[in-house]
């Protein structure tokens, strides 16, 4: 396990949480039974088709015999979701959660952009509009949550280094990584703290990052190690911010909203192979999230998202090209899941999209949106200012009505 | 033009105290007029990189034996560069170029080629015409690598037929919308389409006594074709026309004149240092040295710390700042000062050859000063502090950044309890954040 205990920082950090603590108790309502909402950004499009693969669908062979997995129960094959599409078995965890009603994958989702570049849609994808924002649609939805701002750490919490355009606005939020094993002692940081007190950048910065740090270590004291992979490596990266976030996201007075990210999406080549190492990632980090959440999980959604799908056909290398439609998943306790969702528009050649591409048939940010207000109470009124452009669409019945 | 400040933004950082004495103008120049004074010790080429690669797949070897000790003597010989230049502003340029054609090691197995890619198809266009370097790129293995194209088959080629394998367009793409005329240009996905067609047969002749850059014409798919109204003829002559017109389009001119100056002066370059940057390109056809020098020439220049230090800039300069470095790296050796650099730039966010995706690092302020992205400098710098052993702190501050070095940093560090905590206090304030 990467992060460490931090006694040494606790003295100043403790100060600070303690009075936002005790800010955030004197206030009404907000607590230990909020939802918790969880965004994993795939960035580089992962292939829609091959993780969530239609078998059912007659034209698919034709499209990229090279790419297919054996059909469900033949060793190696999908993991059956229902018998038209299977899972790729690399992501055996996330079956495990579909076969408790817990997983939802929607298929055919797209952004409102079209974009074939991964840089402009990551843009689109994150900010939410209609145009290049410097601020995202998961800020501006946790700006609109009520009581946002009594949490010690911020509502929303960045794991990693920065914070993706996803997080960034005007609501508070905090950053996690884990720290190196040695750093200065906590008055030298008062000091740098106050050198850069009056600096616009690197002022805000460095308060923030102290506060998080004293307070996520706080949090971290004792908290048992990242979960291993079955064959003994040492968790990936993924992994280990994955069990971070859970354990930030489950403590009282933790962050309620987290994002992570995760790449190696791009297979313009080899796709076959290639696949495997983000998927298993993507499945552990899934797997570490639900056990570090424990009796959290159940107020949890993930939502794993990517900026576009990958074109039908195979491509000339193995691999496929930058498309338009995948798939999104939503996983978690409070998933109205054990289905696939969204609609499916079909494979042949006059069904695809500019003859290239899947279909879109649903609205990604109405996902996002119906996530948005049905989970995390986000004013429906406010849902058009979260997705500026939109009137507010949703797609209902994603949330299970406990 | 405060000369501190024009070395902070335009090199590495200040070395040692070792000012230079001629005016910052003529400073900048002399660096590019001259040759290019780099000398790259312990590494062959691109040739040298693809035998390793080739034996180690011949012979199934595990571990990367082969390739690892080239990549680390490139690692090695390239960073101690970086930290004794006396051309900073030439390698900055360099490291520039390099990340505006980023070949990274997330993919394409290009760890054996990735440094030879820099020295061969980067620097010796530094201060030459865009085209040049654009064709250089564009035929080295590591970018034919990197962005799939070595595979890519014309699906009327005779390959193609025989074999059933067609278009990979994913370096057509990505030259269209990041090395050259970018989105603005308007190209149609059936500009992209015929680009990668044009492209096709751009290779590697694995096979070859030196192995490297080779048109396959069986690949190459029949027919002209047109890209963005061009019409360009069958054949590697078509690739070699199209990239041509697509390194001398006023498109490419100004999303290149945007980087520079986004890059040098400011994360939200203004209109007119734009025009000012592309009016230089049109008229000298695309002189990247006489565009450089131009960047010098524009209002904000001499400002102090415009820009946000990325964790490479911030990592070498701190570095330089405390004279580390000197004698040459042993590429097995992980303590010696290129592989220390090498470490932090991972540690810090940014490491190298590494980039995310073809776009390359971000150049801006916001994708570096996370809350957590500070701590991780303020924690690094402080670590590297406890190896200096003796020199005056308020010297090294002085000298690293000349009068933008802040009262209440002089103040802090005369308070500080020890060498390591004053130098921590130094790397620590805004002031050294910035270029």
């Amino acid at each position: 396990m990467m992060i460490r205990r931090r006694s040494a920082l606790l003295g100043l950090a403790a100060s600070w949480t303690c009075g936002r603590s005790s800010l955030a108790l004197a206030g009404s309502g907000g607590g230990p039974d909020d939802p918790r909402f969880v965004v994993i950004i795939l960035r580089g499009a992962l292939d829609g088709l091959a993780a969530v693969t239609p078998y059912g669908d007659p034209d698919i062979v034709a499209h990229r015999q090279g790419l297919l997995l054996p059909q469900p129960g033949q060793e190696g094959g999908l993991l059956d979701l229902g018998g038209f599409y299977g899972l790729h078995p690399a992501l055996a965890g996330m079956h495990e959660l579909y076969g408790a009603g817990q997983m939802l994958p929607i298929h055919a989702v797209a952004g409102h952009y079209r974009s074939r570049s991964h840089f402009e849609a990551q843009d689109y994808l994150e900010s939410g509009a209609d145009q290049r924002l410097d601020n995202g649609w998961l800020n501006r939805a946790v700006a609109a949550l009520p009581g946002q701002g009594r949490r010690p750490d911020g509502y929303g919490l960045a794991m990693g280094l920065s914070v993706p355009l996803l997080l960034r606005g005007s609501a508070h939020i905090g950053t996690y990584a884990p720290a190196a094993s040695q750093h200065p002692d906590p008055a030298l940081y008062q000091q740098i703290a106050s050198l850069n007190a009056a600096d616009p950048l690197t002022g805000p910065a460095f308060r923030d990052g102290l506060k998080a740090r004293g307070f996520s270590d706080s949090l971290m004291e004792g908290a048992p190690a990242a979960s291993r992979p079955a064959d003994g490596h040492k968790p990936d990266p993924f992994s280990v911010l994955s069990t971070a976030a859970g354990q930030m996201l489950a403590a009282p007075q933790g962050p309620r909203v987290a994002a992570l990210e995760i790449g190696g999406w791009d297979t313009h080549a080899g796709q076959v192979g290639r696949l495997k190492g983000p998927l298993g990632q993507l499945d552990r980090g899934v797997q570490a999230l639900r056990e570090a959440l424990g009796a959290e999980w159940r107020r949890t959604i993930v939502l794993a998202m990517t900026e576009f799908g990958r074109t039908v056909r195979m491509n000339g290398t193995g691999g496929t090209d930058h498309g338009t439609a995948t798939v999104a998943f939503l996983l978690g306790g409070a998933v109205a899941g054990g289905r696939v969702g969204g609609t499916w528009p079909g494979l042949r050649s006059d069904q695809l999209f500019e003859n290239r591409d899947l279909a879109p048939t649903t609205d990604l940010r109405a996902v996002a949106a119906g996530v948005l207000r049905d989970h995390l109470g986000v004013p429906h009124g406010a849902l058009a200012r979260v997705f500026p452009g939109t009137t507010g669409e949703t797609v209902r019945g994603l949330v299970r009505v406990a | 033009m405060q000369l501190s400040s024009v070395v902070n933004r335009f090199g590495w950082g200040e070395r040692g105290g070792e000012l230079p004495r001629e005016a910052s103008r003529d400073w900048l120049a002399g660096q590019l007029q001259g040759p290019d004074a780099a000398r790259f010790t312990g590494v062959g080429d691109t040739a040298d990189g693809l035998i390793a690669l080739r034996t180690q797949r011949q012979e199934k070897m595990q571990g990367d034996p082969l390739v690892k000790p080239i990549f680390l003597a490139e690692v090695a010989t390239q960073l101690d560069t970086l930290l004794l230049t006396e051309q900073p502003f030439r390698e900055r340029l360099a490291w520039f170029w390099f990340n505006h054609f980023t070949v990274s090691l997330r993919q394409g197995g290009t760890r054996g080629v990735v440094g030879a890619y820099m020295r061969e198809a980067i620097r010796p266009h530094v201060t030459g015409r865009f085209v040049d370097m654009l064709l250089a790129v564009m035929r080295h293995p590591a970018m034919l690598m990197y962005l799939d194209n070595a595979s890519s088959i014309g699906p009327d080629s005779p390959v193609g037929r025989k074999s059933h394998k067609g278009l990979n367009e994913n370096l057509a793409r990505e030259c269209l919308e990041l090395h050259t005329v970018s989105p603005a240009a308007g190209y149609s996905q059936a500009d992209v389409t015929a680009f990668a067609a044009v492209l096709t047969g751009w290779g590697i002749d694995m096979r070859a006594d030196r192995p490297g850059f080779a048109f396959r014409d069986k690949a190459h798919e029949p027919g002209a074709k047109t890209v963005m109204g061009q019409v360009f003829p069958e054949g590697e002559e078509g690739g070699v026309q199209a990239l041509h017109f697509l390194g001398t389009h006023p498109a490419t001119y100004r999303h290149i004149a945007t980087q520079l100056v986004g890059h040098f002066i400011s994360d939200t370059p203004a209109p007119r240092d734009v025009a000012r940057i592309v009016a230089v390109l049109q008229a000298s056809g695309g002189d990247l040295g006489a565009a450089a020098l131009a960047l010098a020439d524009l209002p904000d220049a001499a400002r102090p710390g415009g820009k946000f230090r990325s964790p490479m800039d911030y990592a070498t300069a701190v570095m330089r700042a405390l004279s580390l470095g000197g004698a040459p790296s042993r590429p097995d050796d992980p303590h010696a000062p290129a592989h220390i650099l090498f470490a932090a730039f991972a540690g810090l966010g940014q490491p190298l050859w590494t980039a995310p995706l073809p776009n390359g690092w971000s150049d801006r302020a916001a994708d570096w000063s996370a809350p957590a992205d500070l701590l991780a400098r303020t924690d690094w710098a402080w670590r590297m502090a406890a190896h200096v052993r003796a020199g005056d702190p308020l010297e090294i501050a002085h000298a690293a950044l000349g009068p933008a070095l802040r009262q209440p940093t002089v103040l802090a560090m005369r308070q500080a309890g020890s060498r390591q905590d004053a130098l921590a206090l130094l790397f620590s304030s805004p002031e050294f954040q910035r270029r």
